[in-house]
């Protein structure tokens, strides 16, 4: 059953019937691309690219959207677009940014701001690339890094990355008899990110396409860093069905397993309303052959674990106050 | 860009591989992948666009009347329009039906 | 003409870079690379150059952001040593595939481990496969020169290439040399503005970095071997008008009293000078000794190597780096293997020397010369002066 169905009016609510007609019909990446059906992350690409518009340089991490796009002598990209490797997405992003700007204040390009937009995976950002993104990002460069987190090595046959939840079964870790899965908690890179005092963090999913959208029209226009981290269902690697790419990020969201807010200048503030009460996450997980083998007793400690996660969510959602006038002033 | 004869020779090949045809992706057709394909119903649809904006092809449509279709080259028949489709204007049927 | 100045290597050859105006530096201080990454911020920061100058985490960031600044059109330097170099290593490959003409300046430094910051080119050996170009320089007017050179062929539309700048760690970047600094407006005469042959830019969309499958990927490897090969007619082009312009004199193989030598010695980098000494002292000793000191290592001189060496019956190849498990020295392997098929060919040894700082004496050169006229190394290769 679709949940849209279920739950009709938080749909109503949380996402304008009508929203989707008013998006740019222009698209930057285009069909022919060999992402798999139903493919999240090809999705969230599209839709960022619309958000982002044609003055933007994008540099890919080697992964699945890297080897999608770009089988010579064709190109799925309708953006100035460059790879280099796996783990320096952010670094040759910065390295973009910084002659663009370089080339711009010397006259020799158009005088107008082109956005450097970095993107990765989980793996080539939270893990392999997780020191050139936090270098970048330090560094203040104008810049935004999105990742694209489909909770494992997708590209290279479904391993295990930092961003794999507790216990989902991946081939490098697999549920077996005696280990069930993926033995530790998913590592929570936008709270890095927020630590890293970046003018604006945003978590994103594309099931909830305008909200994403607007996500990345506003990290657009930060004059400096910015991230968003945003969830993307691959239905390879979850054991999914494809027509549930959506569906799931819709269940995460509504069961609390990974809300959508962002952080301004250290501001905390939900975008997307979650029920008062959350659906329990089995909703989400009974979905996908990677949660297949949990127990009740490790499906209620999944259960408390992000019950625990969203009160301090809820708490800095409350609590935090802006920074903005600490913001380091930059130079020239 | 003139065009080249596929596989280029050493001599053909871009410097760097560059490739200076954006969108040229296009001229593969994914089509071929699908085995079922969406079918809208007009007289259901309300016209929101929610499979224009959950398509991961960007092969879905509007037309002139506001109405929807995918572009068979490119749909993979992965069925997230049908499946987000809360009016249930969408139903995918089996190639070969 | 450029004035006489008495300058450290290292800060001569950011003030090198300055002098060709680059856009973007992203640089990670290593030793004995350091005082070039100080100053290159440092003329940066003054506005002595209008750039950006990335302070880089790590040197597998500093060659990514080197490429990413490069994608743009800008001209970019960037500069490391040993570890740093392994650890860019990654990238070196990419770099050149993409067709980046970066210049990289690398103060040449051993390898780990032990760890060790002294010189020898344990750094630069590894990484020679990776389709740069290779300048190796003698001392520190030589670091100048090839700097301002690397940028001028590496922009070449008919090479499009990253250029590494190969100088001595310490022997070279920490001495105080006499040299003479090219006027602004003769680097300006000499070196044209940077006409990229792509950039990133919404202007004119290009996909950089594509995915090259079974069915391209050995044509783009040629391409790239070719344009390689090929860039030996730009450098000697390009040191043809530095001649001209700067009355310096550069070749690919640069040789010393070799014209009536039965035995020659061959060297790279600083320690040719030292080399160049024992020559006259054996010399004034009657022994007809000449010497070859390699500028240019990639792309490799062969038919400048096959010109240089005619006459000379024993070549005593001195090479600062082991090929662990190989025949012997990257340099002699390379140059036992471009003499293979000549019809009259010298008697080739070869001697590991200063390895990670070790120093080598005039006396030590002449020592090894003897040697080898005598035909007196029982191994495939010695390391010179190893204890035990």
């Amino acid at each position: 059953m679709n949940t849209a169905m279920k739950n009709p009016k938080s749909i109503i609510e949380n996402f304008e019937i009508y929203a989707p007609k008013l998006v740019s019909k222009e698209e930057f990446f285009v069909g022919g691309h060999r992402a798999c059906q139903g493919c999240g992350e090809a999705l969230a690409i599209r839709l960022m690219c619309k958000a982002l518009g044609k003055d933007t340089v994008i540099t890919n991490a080697t992964g699945c959207m890297e080897v999608i796009s770009s089988l010579y002598p064709t190109t799925a990209w309708k953006l100035p677009w460059i790879h280099v490797a796996f783990p320096n997405s952010a670094a040759v992003g910065s390295g973009v940014e910084a002659g663009l700007t370089a080339l711009r204040r010397k006259g020799k390009v158009a005088d107008r701001r082109i956005k450097s937009v970095a993107i990765g995976g989980d793996g080539g950002t939270m893990d392999i690339g997780f020191q050139a993104l936090s270098g970048a990002m330090e560094r203040g460069h104008d810049m935004l890094y999105v990742c694209f987190d489909n909770e494992a090595y997708m590209n290279t046959g479904i391993q295990r990355s930092s961003g794999t939840p507790f216990l989902a079964a991946t081939t490098t870790a697999p549920a077996g008899k005696k280990i069930p899965g993926n033995q530790v908690w998913k590592k929570n890179l936008a709270e890095i990110m927020v630590a890293h005092n970046l003018p604006y963090v945003a978590t994103a999913t594309p099931s909830y396409p305008i909200d994403f959208m607007n996500k990345v029209k506003k990290a657009r226009q930060v004059k400096g860093p910015s991230y968003i981290h945003c969830f993307v269902a691959c239905p390879t690697g979850w054991r999914s069905t494809s027509e549930t790419c959506i569906k799931m990020g819709r269940l995460a969201l509504e069961t609390g397993i990974f809300p959508l807010y962002e952080v301004e200048d250290g501001k905390y503030r939900l975008t997307v309303e979650v029920p008062e009460k959350r659906r329990p996450v089995q909703d989400y997980l009974k979905g996908q052959g990677r949660f297949r083998h949990l127990t009740p007793d490790q499906i209620r400690v999944i259960q408390e674990r992000v019950d625990i996660e969203w009160e301090a969510l809820m708490i800095k959602v409350k609590h935090s106050k802006s920074r903005e006038s600490l913001r380091a002033p930059r130079g020239v | 860009m003139t065009e080249k004869k596929w596989p280029e020779t050493w001599q053909e090949v871009n410097p760097g591989c560059m490739v200076f045809r954006p969108g040229s992706a296009s001229e593969y057709h994914t089509g071929s992948w699908r085995a079922k394909r969406p079918i809208w119903d007009n007289a259901k649809c309300i016209k929101c666009g929610v499979c224009y904006i959950y398509c991961p092809e960007g092969c879905i449509n509007e037309d002139k009347d506001g109405f929807f279709q995918a572009n068979l080259d490119y749909c993979k028949g992965c069925g997230i329009c049908a499946h987000e489709c809360w009016p249930k204007a969408i139903v995918m049927v089996n190639e070969e039906d | 003409m450029g004035k006489r100045v008495g300058m450290e290597v290292a800060i001569a050859s950011a003030e090198a870079a300055a002098l060709c105006k680059f856009d973007v530096a992203a640089v990670y201080p290593i030793t004995p690379q350091s005082h070039v990454a100080e100053h290159l911020s440092d003329i940066v920061h003054e506005g002595r150059v209008d750039a950006s100058f990335i302070t880089v985490e790590s040197e597998h960031s500093a060659l990514s952001a080197a490429i990413g600044a490069a994608g743009t059109g800008a001209r970019v330097v960037t500069a490391t040593s040993s570890q740093g170099l392994l650890y860019m290593s990654e990238v070196l490959p990419i770099a050149s595939a993409m067709r980046l003409p970066i210049v990289m300046i690398i103060a040449n430094r051993a390898v780990s481990g032990p760890i060790n910051i002294w010189n020898d080119h344990s750094d630069i050996m590894p990484m020679r496969d990776t389709g740069w170009i290779s300048f190796f320089a003698d001392n520190g007017q030589e670091v100048v020169d090839m700097t301002i050179q690397a940028f001028k062929v590496g922009e070449d539309r008919r090479v499009m290439l990253p250029v590494n700048v190969n100088m001595d760690g310490f022997q070279l970047t920490h001495m105080v040399e006499p040299i003479i600094m090219p006027e602004q407006e003769e680097v300006d005469r000499f070196l044209p503005a940077y006409v990229p042959y792509a950039a990133l830019h919404p202007d004119n969309i290009v996909s950089m970095g594509t995915l090259g499958m079974p069915e391209i990927y050995a044509e783009a490897q040629k391409s790239k071997d070719v344009a390689l090969v090929n860039s030996i007619k730009v450098v000697k082009e390009v040191w043809k008008d530095w001649e001209k312009q700067f009355g310096r004199k550069y070749e690919p193989i640069q040789s010393y009293r070799t014209e009536d030598a039965d035995i020659a010695l061959l060297t790279m980098g600083s320690m040719g000078e030292t080399a160049e000494i024992a020559v006259d002292e054996l010399r004034e000793q009657g022994v007809k000794v000449g010497l070859l000191k390699i500028k240019l290592w990639r792309p490799f001189p062969f038919d400048e190597l096959k010109k240089a060496i005619k006459g000379i019956k024993v070549l005593v190849v001195t090479d600062r780096a082991i090929s662990f498990g190989g025949p012997g020295g990257p340099v002699f392997s390379e140059i036992r293997s471009a003499l293979y098929d000549q019809p009259k060919r010298p008697k080739v040894v070869n001697y590991i020397i200063g390895l990670g700082g070790r120093d080598v004496t005039v006396e030590g050169f002449m020592d090894m010369v003897r040697r080898a006229a005598k035909g007196k190394l029982s191994e495939r290769y010695e390391i010179y002066g190893v204890r035990g």
